[in-house]
């Protein structure tokens, strides 16, 4: 049910629709729920509908979180005898 | 695939789970429930459950819409479409779920009634929009994620005039569901269900933002950590989970930051408040009557909610006796401690609602986990 997915908006249409494409897979959608929404944008579809966006900014700071995770481990793991 | 496959790299995990069982204390149990079903599928399919400290249990939530929904609305939708002749439209996994009388949305659909599955309440909408002489209703049920579609699919039908569409509204709100379980005589009297914190809901977070959940961990001091469902967000959520409780904390924190602000979806929520309105009380499977947990038509969309339109009354039916459903649902039981558990029921013939769903505490163990139930047994040859 709560399945939805990070898709890339390729087209805006008339009636609040777009057109988004996952894996060389494309689907009209409604993006009247994400207004602001622009071409290029990555939002999360459910059930027919973006219900948000993925900020890039975001996507990479937790990315690098999970990244100093493992420099730290590294560290770690360098730092035994 | 972008913003997917970076939140699946296995060499990631394996140093969160270092980090885990680094800071995990070994004289501490530490009990986390995972409200949503999306949660409890990548937990199964990812073997999270494995990669964990062993005294870092997780618990299943109810946060899987399919297995909430309780019998007596079921059977209403399948009223409608083999008393009232409509066309009944709903999502997939709704169809499945079992009913009165050995019945469910696909059975009663193999004794002649029109029941339609949708991807979208927009379908049902179309569907309303070609066969303009016969009733449509949507079954729409989910929590807040689905709630911001349905509304709009009542707007427009309302902004187009159109005659025959109505919505059977199912829709539930999470956070009083989680309210009631830390309300629960199994959490709060008899310590059952020990609860050291949620992993917050991803998806619905992103309509509702995070402030909803500031209100748990301030009023149950009860750390709350908004993660997305992806398996390294879900190991890095329990990490931040495990921190706050070594330090003593109980705060609101969010690991889905690039989909999830505190104020959520602020365009989705001023058109769900347009279109509903709280009901009193629902009735939820597993947790029974829960007071203003869920959401109906406002007065002003009168003529697209089902319930009015055909004076529908609900009736709550029991579950079936050997369905451990229920207690899953709150956490009491896992899905190995139903004894028709992998025998009579199965994803293929499911007895109870947790077995229908992919999300389903039922379902994702049997897809996912049950054969590390099995001991092995290795024969040394002479």
């Amino acid at each position: 049910m709560c399945l939805a997915i990070p898709t890339q908006l390729i087209e805006l249409r008339p009636g609040a629709l777009g057109l988004v494409e996952l894996g060389g897979i494309r689907k009209e959608i409604s993006v009247a729920l994400v207004p602001d929404a622009v071409v290029g944008d990555y939002v999360i579809v459910h059930v027919g509908h973006a219900i948000g966006r993925i900020d890039p900014e975001e996507a990479r700071r937790t990315l690098a979180m999970f990244g100093t995770l493992s420099e730290l481990a590294a560290a770690n793991e360098a730092a035994l005898p | 695939m972008k913003y997917i496959d970076e939140f699946r790299d296995g060499a990631i995990a394996k140093k969160i789970q270092a980090r885990l069982h680094a800071e995990a204390q070994p004289a501490r149990q530490y009990s986390f429930m995972e409200f949503c079903g999306g949660h409890t599928h990548a937990i199964s399919r990812y073997g999270i459950g494995e990669l964990l400290p062993h005294n870092v249990r997780m618990i299943h939530g109810p946060g899987c819409p399919v297995c909430v929904l309780p019998i007596g609305r079921i059977d209403l939708a399948i009223q409608l479409a083999l008393e009232r002749g409509a066309i009944v439209c709903t999502y997939g996994d709704t169809m499945r779920v079992p009913a009165s009388g050995g019945l469910s949305l696909v059975r009663a659909k193999a004794r002649g009634g029109d029941i339609r599955m949708v991807y979208s309440g927009a379908d049902a909408l179309e569907i309303a929009r070609r066969e303009p002489g016969r009733e449509v209703v949507f079954f729409a049920i989910g929590f807040e994620t689905t709630t911001p579609p349905t509304a709009l699919t009542i707007r427009t039908a309302q902004q187009e005039g159109l005659k025959n569409f109505s919505v059977l509204c199912c829709h539930v709100l999470t956070p009083s569901a989680i309210t009631h379980i830390l309300e629960s005589p199994e959490v709060r009297q008899f310590g059952t269900v020990p609860i050291d914190g949620f992993v917050g809901p991803a998806h619905v977070s992103i309509v509702i933002g995070s402030a909803p959940y500031e209100h748990f961990a301030e009023e149950y001091r009860k750390p709350v950590v908004i993660a997305g469902f992806e398996p390294l967000d879900v190991m890095q959520a329990v990490l931040m989970l495990v921190r706050q409780v070594n330090e003593g904390r109980a705060e609101v924190e969010n690991e889905f930051t690039r989909a999830v602000n505190r104020d959520g979806n602020l365009h989705a929520q001023a058109l769900v408040s347009q279109v509903f309105e709280l009901r009193n009380s629902f009735e939820w499977r597993g947790l029974g009557e829960v007071p203003y947990s869920a959401l109906k038509i406002r007065p002003a969309f009168a003529e697209f909610d089902a319930e009015r339109r055909f004076g529908l009354g609900y009736q709550p039916v029991p579950d079936n006796k050997a369905c451990e459903c229920g207690a899953i649902l709150r956490g009491v039981k896992k899905p190995t401690d139903c004894k028709i558990f992998g025998t009579v029921c199965t994803p293929e013939n499911p007895v109870g609602s947790c077995m229908v769903s992919s999300e389903g505490a039922c379902a994702a163990h049997y897809s996912y986990g049950r054969f590390k139930d099995i001991a092995v047994k290795v024969e040394v040859a002479a």
